[in-house]
């Protein structure tokens, strides 16, 4: 390595820091959720686990997290969101994997323009595409709701899953195919065999960080959802002003990160494997 | 290809936008001007001889759902807290679902019944204006709501929440805007709002305002005493010369703001911590921060205060009105009264309401039954051109105040 | 080779390969139709909607959309000078923040991608995707609790700068970091390292590496980076409103137009700014290859 022994600690005690700086906040959260006062003060006069008596049962809980949590509205309000996250993110795959492809393999009129017109939803701040999404719903007489909101979510999820495409895409040999289609395969199956274990990693990964935008989004769903349609952010947002019940967000958020670890987690170590992907 | 791109981005384009111009102009011609002039709506509405819109539904039996938009607390039904429920027994009784949207500001509701997509909103006086001059909401029939027969006559019948002496709603419930400060940095108690408007004021840097345009109707309430020369008489009807006297003033006041609230939960935070030690609070903050053990203590200064009493109302477009007359009913009922005023924080509206209320004191500390309390209280109500006095129609609207707010802050 | 046994019969999905390959155009047209209808018609149709909007007011009394065309807003706009305070305000932060995460995400992400062994480089990975996974609020308000009067920093004997413009950039920075780490590691990731060691066999010292290949070379990564940093800064409202103190932003106004005014047409016309300037970035890094990088 062309660094030298000292320029490569400082990285690395840097990095240390940043990571420190990343997860302190995470802290504060984890002991605000024991915190006795209702009103998030500092320091905690007391610790308390009534917060966390709110959220969860405790003991006796089954194997089945779901009864784990008492708080009903907050149950329906993760499984919207988990619905709506895990849609939004289907959506992305198809439309952002056809739009990669069209862009990789073909050379048509508004080519960049593609690419500049999938930028744009994440581009534009959400409460423009929000605004925007919610007038357009409800000129056409749809009804605002999970719907609404997937669609909406799914627009700026697009272009996560078509970069990652088109930047595996563009690293993978073209040999490969064409030795597929020497060898007689049609096109659905060189797409079967070939292609699609090559660009897996690439879609898994565009898969995982579309559904953590959809999952926390707040702002372009506050528009574009009805009023029987709650997601987690929302249920968060509105608990926040609810009456001598604030810290229990503190409880939710912590839970959700220990929950999304080991998925989290899994979900790197398949994109991890790139089976004939362009070497260094 | 090359051409079809374009071709289809533009056709994309024209649909969408003329799609948009037709159906809006439907949407226009059924909702014109001022509420008593209405003739139709869509939906269950009908239009009656005199041209009112009421809402005559075929039968009295309820469709099963009912949309509402509230305030956070005023409507729980135990998925939150089991031990928080005054409406999931109603709900079961009725056979009507309740959904609510919670609204974050009475600006944020009004906008959501303007959608069309709720039946009831408990509106705030600063909204509920904007909602009857739209069209938004009905005349009350009050055959359908008999528990408005307890509700206190001083919440009945106001320029907020009726129209040439028809109700247009039925009041949730009344408070004050008071004057906070920290008992141990502050020894004597303020007794006029001067503190919050003063620029050499030693607070300066923690006190607090409340964030909405609304709230230059407190700095009215001030220029009322302090300054009689302006001969301000209604702190929501000021003409250019008293809307720039406060608006000056308010600007002088940012200059000490520490920060704005219009989330209750981070005020009493910022008290309970020291880090605001003056300005305007609701009684329920105060009590939280006194029930913390923080060093603070609430006054109505001698001005008097802006107040608020919110409504609950029906919408003109609702499509659940027999469900939503009888949520109303419900709500309003001394049981449920009692029950989401204590929580929420704020005095019943309904009078029997304070025998029926855990906490027997719950009355007495919120001033329900005080008159002579409420008497010095201007309630929110929404700004017009028209003053209602001889000046004419030299008054600032609502929109002005909105614009001037922004300015304020900057 | 299975394709041998296979190749017998024509089935459903050979009959479409070969229509395919013989008509590519209609296979490039079945590609885009759902993108282009979704992304055209749906996205930029509403977004046009919206803008029109701009061009209309709303009556004063009644709040009701009035369709007659005039500037009158953007003449609002242009002379009343609190919004152009506040247009620079948002981004001059949105500068900030951008800054400030490059800077540590530059040699975070190099360690990560460079210098950590395979495995740990797996865990770094996950661990700056989990701070996405707690919600955006919760973390507004543990900023919160670290700003204020007696709060963690205070409490730890460290000055804090209390609500304002300073807390509100450290708060975005936080906030958007991973976003500004994941593409520029995805950039190093690419980097061949024989690239590294040949600078340093032609004798360049760190910096000059850095500065003559490592920086060109992630160019488009640090703009993909700087593109999510600049639009989430300029349309938030709520981060703000949380450790803010008493600035407003062209997100909170935006929000208050829409919402308090019930005022379109004045919110439709300050969208115009953020987009305009966010069409204008893009369209500028476009060459640079960044927009491939998000």
């Amino acid at each position: 390595m062309f660094l030298s022994r000292r320029a490569r600690a400082t990285l690395r005690a840097f990095t240390s820091v940043g990571f420190a700086v990343l997860y302190i906040p995470l802290i504060v959260v984890l002991v605000a959720s024991f915190n006795i006062s209702n009103t998030f003060t500092w320091p905690p006069k007391a610790l308390s686990t009534q917060w966390w008596g709110r959220v969860l049962r405790w003991p006796g809980w089954t194997l089945k997290i779901w009864n784990a949590i008492k708080i009903e509205a907050l149950r329906e309000s993760l499984l919207t969101s988990l619905k709506i996250a895990l849609f939004a993110t289907i959506l992305a795959l198809l439309l952002g994997s056809l739009a990669a492809f069209a862009v990789h393999r073909y050379s048509f009129f508004g080519r960049t323009t593609l690419s500049l017109l999938v930028v744009l939803p994440i581009a534009l701040p959400g409460i423009v595409t929000g605004l925007a999404l919610n007038q357009a719903f409800r000129r056409l007489g749809l009804d605002l709701g999970v719907t609404t909101v997937v669609v909406a979510h799914a627009t700026f999820c697009i272009v996560i899953v078509y970069n990652n495409l088109i930047a595996r895409l563009k690293r993978m040999q073209p040999s490969l195919e064409e030795a597929s289609s020497d060898l007689g395969a049609t096109g659905m199956q060189t797409f079967r065999y070939v292609t699609f274990p090559l660009i897996r990693s690439a879609l898994l990964a565009g898969a995982l960080l579309s559904f953590a935008l959809s999952f926390d989004e707040i702002v372009v769903t506050t528009f574009t959802s009805g009023a029987s349609t709650q997601t987690l952010p929302q249920w968060i947002f509105s608990n926040l002003s609810r009456p001598k019940q604030a810290p229990v967000v503190n409880v939710v958020g912590v839970i959700v990160i220990v929950l999304s670890i080991v998925p989290v987690y899994f979900a790197q170590r398949l994109t991890d494997q790139e089976p004939g992907a362009a070497g260094r | 290809m090359r051409k079809g791109f374009t071709t289809a981005a533009v056709v994309g384009l024209l649909a969408l936008t003329a799609s948009a111009c037709s159906s809006d102009k439907k949407a226009d011609t059924a909702t014109t001007t001022k509420a008593a002039e209405v003739t139709t709506t869509a939906g269950p509405a009908t239009s009656s001889t005199t041209g009112e819109t009421t809402i005559a539904p075929a039968s009295d039996k309820g469709e099963g759902a009912v949309n509402i938009v509230a305030w956070a607390g005023y409507v729980e039904n135990g998925t939150n807290d089991p031990k928080v429920d005054w409406t999931s027994a109603w709900e079961k009784e009725s056979g009507c679902k309740v959904n609510v949207k919670i609204g974050n500001t009475s600006d944020e509701m009004v906008q959501l019944m303007t959608s069309g997509e709720y039946d009831v909103v408990s509106a705030s006086g600063d909204a509920t204006q904007r909602l009857m001059a739209g069209g938004e909401v009905v005349p009350l029939d009050l055959t359908k709501i008999p528990n408005y027969a307890d509700i206190f006559d001083a919440l009945k019948l106001k320029p907020w929440n009726s129209i040439d002496g028809k109700p247009y709603g039925a009041p949730q419930g009344r408070g004050a805007n008071l004057l906070m400060y920290n008992t141990d940095l502050i020894k004597t108690a303020p007794d006029s709002w001067g503190v919050v408007f003063d620029a050499a004021s030693p607070s300066k840097g923690k006190v607090t305002a409340y964030d909405a345009p609304i709230y230059i109707a407190d700095a009215a309430v001030y220029l009322k005493t302090a300054k009689p020369e302006l001969k301000i008489t209604n702190p929501y009807e000021l003409d250019d010369k008293q809307f720039a006297a406060a608006v000056d003033l308010l600007k002088v006041q940012k200059g000490i703001v520490g920060e704005y609230w219009s989330d209750y939960t981070k005020t009493q935070q910022a008290f309970e911590q020291g880090s605001i030690i003056l300005g305007t609070t609701w009684q329920v903050i105060v009590n939280g921060a006194q029930g913390n053990k923080a060093p603070v203590a609430a006054v109505l200064p001698k001005e008097g205060a802006t107040g608020w009493s919110d409504t609950w109302m029906i919408s003109s477009k609702a499509k659940h009105p027999n469900c939503a007359y009888q949520f109303v009913n419900h709500i309003v009922s001394p049981a449920a009264n009692a029950a989401n005023s204590e929580y929420f924080g704020e005095a019943p509206a309904n009078k029997k309401a304070c025998d029926l209320t855990s906490d027997k004191e719950f009355c007495k500390t919120f001033h329900a039954d005080d008159e002579a309390f409420f008497k010095n209280i201007y309630y929110w109500t929404t700004p017009v051109a028209d003053c209602g006095d001889d000046r004419g129609k030299v008054c600032k609207p609502f929109a002005d105040w909105e614009k001037a707010w922004t300015e304020i802050k900057g | 080779m299975t394709s041998a046994v296979g190749s017998e019969r024509t089935t459903t999905g050979k009959r479409l390969s070969r229509f395919g390959q013989q008509h590519p155009n209609i296979k490039l047209g079945g590609l885009l139709t759902g993108p282009v209808l979704w992304l055209v018609l749906a996205y930029i149709g509403s977004l046009a909607a919206l803008l029109i909007a701009a061009f209309w007011r709303v009556d004063g009394f009644t709040t009701k959309l009035v369709r007659n065309w005039n500037l009158g807003n953007f003449r609002e706009m242009a002379r009343t000078t609190v919004y152009r305070t506040i247009t620079f305000r948002t981004i001059g932060v949105a500068f900030a923040v951008t800054v400030i995460c490059m800077m540590i995400a530059v040699p975070m992400a190099f360690t990560m991608a460079k210098i950590m062994k395979p495995n740990r480089r797996r865990l770094a990975v996950v661990a700056v995707l989990m701070p996405l996974w707690s919600s955006y609020l919760v973390k507004s308000y543990a900023w919160r609790i670290i700003f204020i009067q007696g709060g963690v920093l205070e409490w730890a004997g460290l000055p804090s700068p209390g609500f304002g413009l300073t807390a509100t950039v450290i708060l975005l920075s936080y906030l958007w970091l991973p976003y500004m780490i994941l593409p520029i590691y995805a950039g190093f990731e690419r980097l061949p390292n024989s690239l590294l060691e040949a600078s340093a066999d032609l004798g360049g010292k760190t910096g000059r590496t850095f500065r003559s290949v490592i920086l060109p070379m992630i160019k488009p990564s640090l703009i993909a980076g700087s593109i999510f940093t600049f639009s989430l800064t300029m349309g938030d409202y709520i981060a703000v409103g949380i450790v803010g103190g008493k600035s407003q932003f062209l997100g909170n106004t935006i929000y208050a137009k829409f919402g308090t005014a019930n005022n379109l047409p004045l919110a439709a016309a300050l969208s115009t700014i953020p987009v305009v300037a966010m069409v204008i970035y893009l369209m500028s890094v476009r060459r640079t290859g960044a927009l491939e990088n998000l």
